[in-house]
């Protein structure tokens, strides 16, 4: 024994005797993780919250969350003189003044932009592929909440400099809240500590994004993660892989080098991208005063279509018994995205009421044979891209040189018509998918090669697939729709007739499939 | 099911193929030469992150391009942390693939749910232990049990009262009272009716005395647009034409839609864009909605002149200003 292992083996023995970790350890070092590119979404969501904890806690260093108003008299030459407030001269100083401020800021704002568009890529995927499934939907939940907290959490964190494009954030989110029929000023006044924009809204949301928000994030993102682990990750179809097992690289020593290895080519492309592009340069916004604004105020992306939806909701306000209730804003803003959310978070309950299925599943779905779900993804998606494009109108409307208003009433109308056709476009699609991996199967690949035949016939040489190859494309299930009669065995009618009628429906949309291939046709297509 | 008789057999895993450096000693070789040269360059990445730092002054621009001027100090301890930080990761990964073993292991899964005894004994516990609490039996315990813990989550909520005042009338109110003359913002000078040319726009906030610290939560509520035309331009009920001075016409700036600054103003079209909806007020019907989703026209200010002949208010704004409230009461 060498006397590196000596030390080592002392120092697990004395953990060991005290912790019993050695039984635990074993196992789950020899833990496996199946491989597939999509698998890493939700390691970029992780690592990129590394990254905004370890950035985030450099600013707070500097970062200074006071309203107080201060005259600036910092290096930057434009703003000098200006009275501005503390929170944003700090911010300003950091930028300018602390060595590595500005790189530290792109890099903290650029991660919060890929923390977000990883977390929808990751939630996609465990979507189209029915991740989502018994009994992983805890997770699911769990990964709603995650998305939530994270818009919550960029919209602070971009409010907090106090420049004027996030102070216009803030005057819009103090106006969503105001808009809450019975409660809204009440809580407007105790948030912001006055009427707009107060006196302790800085203070208050920076202890929130920088102590509590992380906090929560911190717990969920642990108990997704050792769900993850204690369920086992699901796998995509493949020779050799069934419900009852998980196929991959173990902990130790591939795993970990190479999700460790991403960790930091995450952290390397962010840093790339903080050091090259410019992003939220608030020193050219000018200080917050309500009286003014720019033209072009966006939100960041994951916030965009929010915004659009608001500008797309028609006038609509309430007057009656002396009270007011704006439905251009409660509409847009707070009830349509709780309808989104709390939809998505039912969505693996509603899918097995409608198929009937209760079992566990860990092999994943091909998007394309499960052509209900896969089109309502795709559905949803072009809802939200509708109106993100209507969140960016007016930087559309002057790009293209458009009129705001015709974009507008594009928007208006195809935020109706589009998300449906796409739905039926989508199923129509994975139908023909479907019938394609049919044909693959029966008649194998086409190679290119022409012969003539003795006839003076020509035609295509078809290479038969591997075995593997046709596992992948036959080995699914297709389950047929549910069968729920009107009237039980004794001829009496069930109750909840109608609930019955629309499950069937559903259940049979759910169920349109292209026959897949079974041996029998293979054998018989080869006597032909 | 009756395809399942049919269906085609799991062939397995296909043979697992040997990659070069698991057979060819020189393949070898040069994986690990290359994931040890990956990691030389992370090295450099971290000195030119501690050069860029301590050695290349703050106030030195480089023309790249297509990026244009950069500020060389910014961008190289950027490109230095990005180095360090990229290939440290990317010699991780390919020494995994290159050398370490890439044989698929298989686990097996098992079902989560618990066995019936397991299940039979959770429950015997969770009642017994139910039981040991005589909740059914204590009515006494029970009633004031759930009046101690009712009356226990009140003091969280209670403390939290002085987050805020309370609104009372706070969002109907703003400075503007009967004779409070207009002045401009920035600038705080009084605006004399005659220097007012037609089609000129002018911000204007309450008159405070000079050197006076306006504080935010004022500027949210007072700003006022002045806006000339000529007076046969408007289109206005006789009530609201009362309200305007010699073609002038003022309108609260805060958005009737969620309170963003009206900032935009349109000469030819004579129309006022809010930039954050596109809310968008025709100014000669008295700021009257034509597009977008504001619900309501700007709250328009009621001016004349003073006996110097600057412009005032006759009166406060008759509704509140800003966005809709539940307790907003005008229509």
């Amino acid at each position: 024994m060498t006397t590196v292992e000596k030390r080592l083996g002392a120092a697990a023995n004395f953990v060991d005797e005290r912790l019993g970790a050695a039984g635990w350890m074993k196992k789950s070092l020899n833990k496996v993780f199946p491989d597939h590119w999509t698998f890493m979404f939700g390691e970029i969501c992780m690592y990129s919250f590394v990254i905004l904890l370890l950035s985030g806690t450099f600013l707070t260093l500097w970062f200074d969350p006071s309203q107080r108003e201060v005259v600036y008299e910092g290096v930057y030459e434009p703003l000098k003189g200006i009275t501005m407030s503390a929170a944003y001269a700090s911010t300003l100083d950091i930028s300018f003044e602390i060595r590595g401020g500005l790189l530290m800021r792109q890099i903290h704002h650029w991660s919060a932009n890929i923390f977000m568009a990883a977390i929808v890529a990751h939630l996609l995927r465990v979507f189209f592929t029915g991740a989502f499934r018994k009994p992983r939907e805890f997770n699911w939940i769990l990964g709603i909440i995650l998305l939530t907290l994270g818009l919550v959490e960029g919209l602070l964190g971009y409010s907090l400099p106090d420049d004027l494009l996030s102070g216009t954030g803030l005057r819009i989110t103090s106006a969503i809240i105001q808009a809450v029929p019975l409660v809204g000023t009440y809580i407007t006044f105790f948030l912001f500590g006055g009427a707009f924009p107060g006196v302790g809204f800085l203070p208050r949301i920076f202890t929130i994004h920088i102590l509590l928000l992380p906090g929560i994030f911190l717990a969920v993102i642990t108990v997704h993660v050792m769900l993850v682990w204690y369920q086992k990750h699901t796998q995509f179809p493949g020779p050799g892989r069934t419900e009852k097992n998980v196929v991959g690289h173990p902990i130790l020593p591939v795993y970990m080098a190479k999700a460790g290895g991403f960790f930091f080519i995450v952290f390397g492309v962010t840093a790339f991208l903080s050091a090259v592009a410019s992003i939220n340069p608030i020193w050219l916004y000018g200080p917050y005063t309500p009286g003014q604004i720019s033209a072009g105020s966006q939100p960041d992306w994951y916030m965009g279509w929010l915004d659009g939806l608001v500008r797309m909701a028609p006038p609509w306000e309430t007057h009656a018994f002396g009270h007011t209730v704006s439905w251009n804003i409660l509409i847009p803003a707070l009830i349509v995205p709780g309808i989104i959310f709390t939809g998505m978070a039912f969505y693996p309950f509603i899918e097995s009421w409608i198929t009937g299925d209760k079992r566990e599943h860990h092999l994943l779905d091909r998007p394309r044979n499960v052509p209900n779900r896969t089109a309502l993804g795709v559905m949803s998606i072009t809802f939200v891209l509708i109106s993100l494009i209507n969140g960016g109108n007016d930087i559309f409307a002057t790009q293209f040189d458009l009129s705001i208003n015709q974009i507008m009433w594009f928007s208006r109308i195809s935020i109706f018509i589009l998300p449906p056709i796409a739905f039926v476009v989508t199923k129509r699609l994975c139908l023909s998918l479907q019938r394609a991996d049919r044909d693959l199967v029966l008649h194998g690949m086409e190679t290119g090669q022409l012969v003539r035949m003795p006839s003076g016939e020509f035609a295509e040489i078809h290479k038969p697939i591997s075995a593997q190859k046709r596992w992948i494309l036959t080995s699914h299930e297709q389950a047929p729709a549910l069968e729920l009669p009107a009237t039980d065995a004794r001829g009496v009618r069930r109750p909840g007739a109608l609930k019955n009628k629309l499950r069937i429906r559903l259940s049979k949309a759910h169920a349109v499939a292209v026959p897949k291939v079974s041996a029998q046709d293979l054998k018989e297509i080869e006597h032909h | 099911m009756s395809n399942e008789i049919e269906a085609f057999q799991d062939p397995g895993e296909a043979v697992h193929a040997p990659r070069a450096a698991d057979i060819d000693p020189r393949a070898e070789k040069r994986a690990e030469q290359q994931v040890a040269a990956l990691f030389g360059l992370s090295a450099v990445g971290s000195l030119l992150l501690i050069y860029s730092y301590i050695w290349i002054p703050e106030d030195v621009f480089i023309f790249i391009p297509v990026m244009g001027d950069q500020n060389a100090h910014q961008l190289f301890l950027g490109l230095g942390m990005a180095m360090s930080l990229f290939f440290l990761g990317m010699a991780a990964i390919l020494w995994a693939k290159k050398l370490m073993p890439d044989t698929e292991v298989v686990n097996h899964r098992h079902e989560f749910r618990s066995s019936d005894e397991d299940r039979e004994e959770f429950v015997k516990t969770v009642k017994d232990g139910v039981a040991g609490v005589q909740l059914g039996r204590r009515k006494l315990i029970k009633g004031s049990l759930a009046a101690s813990l009712g009356l226990f989550a009140l003091p969280p909520v209670l403390l939290l009262r002085d987050l805020g005042p309370l609104p009372g009338k706070e969002l109907e109110k703003t400075n503007w009272k009967a004779g409070t003359r207009l002045v401009t913002d920035p600038g705080n000078r009084p605006i004399l009716a005659s220097d007012l040319e037609v089609g000129s726009v002018v911000q204007t906030l309450p008159e405070v005395a000079p050197d006076t610290h306006r504080p935010l939560s004022d500027i949210a509520k007072d700003p006022v647009l002045l806006i000339r035309l000529r007076p046969e331009e408007f289109n206005l009920t006789p009530e609201k034409l009362a309200m305007t001075h010699d073609g002038i016409i003022a309108f609260s700036k805060i958005c009737s839609h969620m309170g963003c600054a009206v900032a935009l103003y349109e000469q030819t079209t004579k129309h006022l864009l809010c930039p954050c909806h596109q809310s968008t007020f025709d100014v000669t019907q008295a700021a009257k909605v034509i597009f977008g989703p504001a619900a309501r026209p700007l709250p328009q200010l009621d001016i004349t002149v003073d006996k110097e002949g600057y412009l005032i208010a006759r009166a406060p704004f008759n509704e509140a200003v800003g966005p809709s409230f539940w307790e907003r009461n005008s229509q």
